[in-house]
């Protein structure tokens, strides 16, 4: 009876957390532009892994396994966002997205008023700020 | 259970078809990067479920690696982009 | 930020490098602790003992520098913290997914810039982090002198949903504040909350 219910409950989890693997997948080719496809990429993911690792700790049926499947999410709780801010930062700063999908954009500004006073400091270093290098 | 293994196996195909289609598509290193990171994180999904189905956790340290790439893997491109433009 | 930065920031007036203390290091030491029990599924004292051994040899020989920790920490608040922190990771994925689906190429976004109230790295990084995880949302770029956040918002369609996106991270930050801040963050939030309710009533 119990038994049933656990690989009921353990297998719901598998399905959802192969769901989120599947919204990665969708949301990487959906979305328009790089920045967007970042939230497809690392969000769903986070839970996906939680609910795997659940299934997993469940139909094991054993507390020991518990604090090593923790820190497997911790892991990825931990290094998840920081991967998602460095290709992010990259990605706005080589201009890789679509000015269309942002609806405003407080940090344009910024940029560029630093770009100004580096263009002042240095007047005759010749520009090296090129964009399209890298498609 | 056999069901909801077969649900799991062609939801992480397709997953991994569509993250594979992304790769090569493109259009900038940095949608690879993500992508790459995506495709190791549904090996890691697939992972996960062999040892659930077979009641083990020998493969918890692969989980683990993946995870660690995909890490490295993407902070190290993204550092490297940057760099090329302010250099 | 470059890890040299951050080593300089740690020098005190007279330009000596400071290292953080055995207190400062003692939440680390512990979790490494934890760590290497987890790791050898053991948690016998033996093992434990072993363990923070090897952490506080590790903690000796690849010096940090000092995370200042606010000397308080609200173990009651932090597990409510956790559970909508879960539940918010929940929503925002299966957002993710519906938006994925449905939305696709018409989905805006915006770039939203938020100035946190608190002035301290561990609470910034911690905001940082927990917006990432949660929804909708990941950190573009930090200012660190003005603890400024620009952050990438998934689907914004107006000045309306930006401004509540704001309000969101500003409530994040509240939160934590209560959880781990400061006494003055604290009495700032407090005082904060009292003249808005003032103009309110």
């Amino acid at each position: 009876m119990w038994d049933t219910i656990i690989d009921v409950i353990a297998g719901t989890f598998m399905i959802l957390g192969c769901m989120m693997s599947l919204a990665a997948g969708i949301g990487m080719l959906r979305f328009p532009d790089l920045l967007s496809r970042l939230h497809a990429a690392t969000k769903p993911q986070v839970l996906g892994l939680l609910l795997l690792l659940s299934a997993l700790a469940l139909e094991l049926r054993s507390w020991s396994v518990v604090p090593v499947l923790i820190l497997a999410w911790l892991l990825q709780l931990l290094t998840a966002p920081i991967s998602a801010h460095m290709v992010g930062r990259a990605g706005y700063r080589t201009r890789h997205l679509k000015r269309e999908t942002l609806v405003t954009d407080e940090l344009a500004a910024v940029v560029a008023a630093a770009g100004e006073r580096e263009d002042h400091e240095n007047v005759t270093k010749p520009s090296t700020d090129r964009t399209d290098f890298i498609d | 259970m056999h069901i909801v293994l077969w649900i799991c196996g062609v939801m992480l195909s397709i997953a991994g078809a569509l993250a594979i289609i992304r790769l090569a598509k493109g259009p900038s290193i940095l949608e690879r990067v993500i992508a790459t990171d995506v495709l190791l994180l549904i090996v890691s999904a697939a992972l996960c479920i062999e040892m659930t189905v077979n009641r083990h956790i020998d493969n918890l340290i692969f989980v683990l690696l993946a995870a660690i790439v995909g890490f490295v893997g993407s902070v190290t491109v993204s550092r490297f982009v940057t760099d090329r433009r302010n250099a | 930020m470059s890890q040299d930065q951050r080593l300089n920031d740690a020098k005190d007036e007279q330009g000596t490098p400071q290292h953080a203390t055995l207190r400062q290091e003692l939440p680390l030491l512990v979790g490494m602790m934890l760590v290497w029990g987890a790791l050898w599924q053991d948690f016998a004292p033996g093992n434990l003992v072993f363990g923070l051994l090897i952490s506080l040899l590790l903690v000796r020989v690849f010096r940090l520098p000092p995370v200042i920790l606010s000397g308080r920490f609200n173990i009651l608040r932090a597990i409510g913290f956790i559970g909508i922190f879960l539940w918010d990771v929940v929503r925002a994925s299966f957002e993710v997914m519906y938006l994925a689906i449905f939305r696709g190429p018409r989905t805006t976004s915006a770039v939203v810039a938020v100035e946190l109230r608190t002035e301290s790295d561990l609470l910034v990084t911690f905001v940082g982090h927990v917006l990432t995880l949660v929804p909708g949302s990941y950190i573009v770029e930090v200012d660190r002198r003005t603890s400024t956040l620009y952050l990438h918002v998934l689907n914004v369609n107006s000045t309306q949903d930006a401004e509540k996106a704001r309000a969101a991270v500003l409530k994040i930050e509240e939160r934590l504040i209560r959880i781990m801040g400061t006494k003055e963050e604290l009495a700032a939030l407090a005082t904060e909350k009292s003249s808005v309710s003032k103009e309110e009533g």
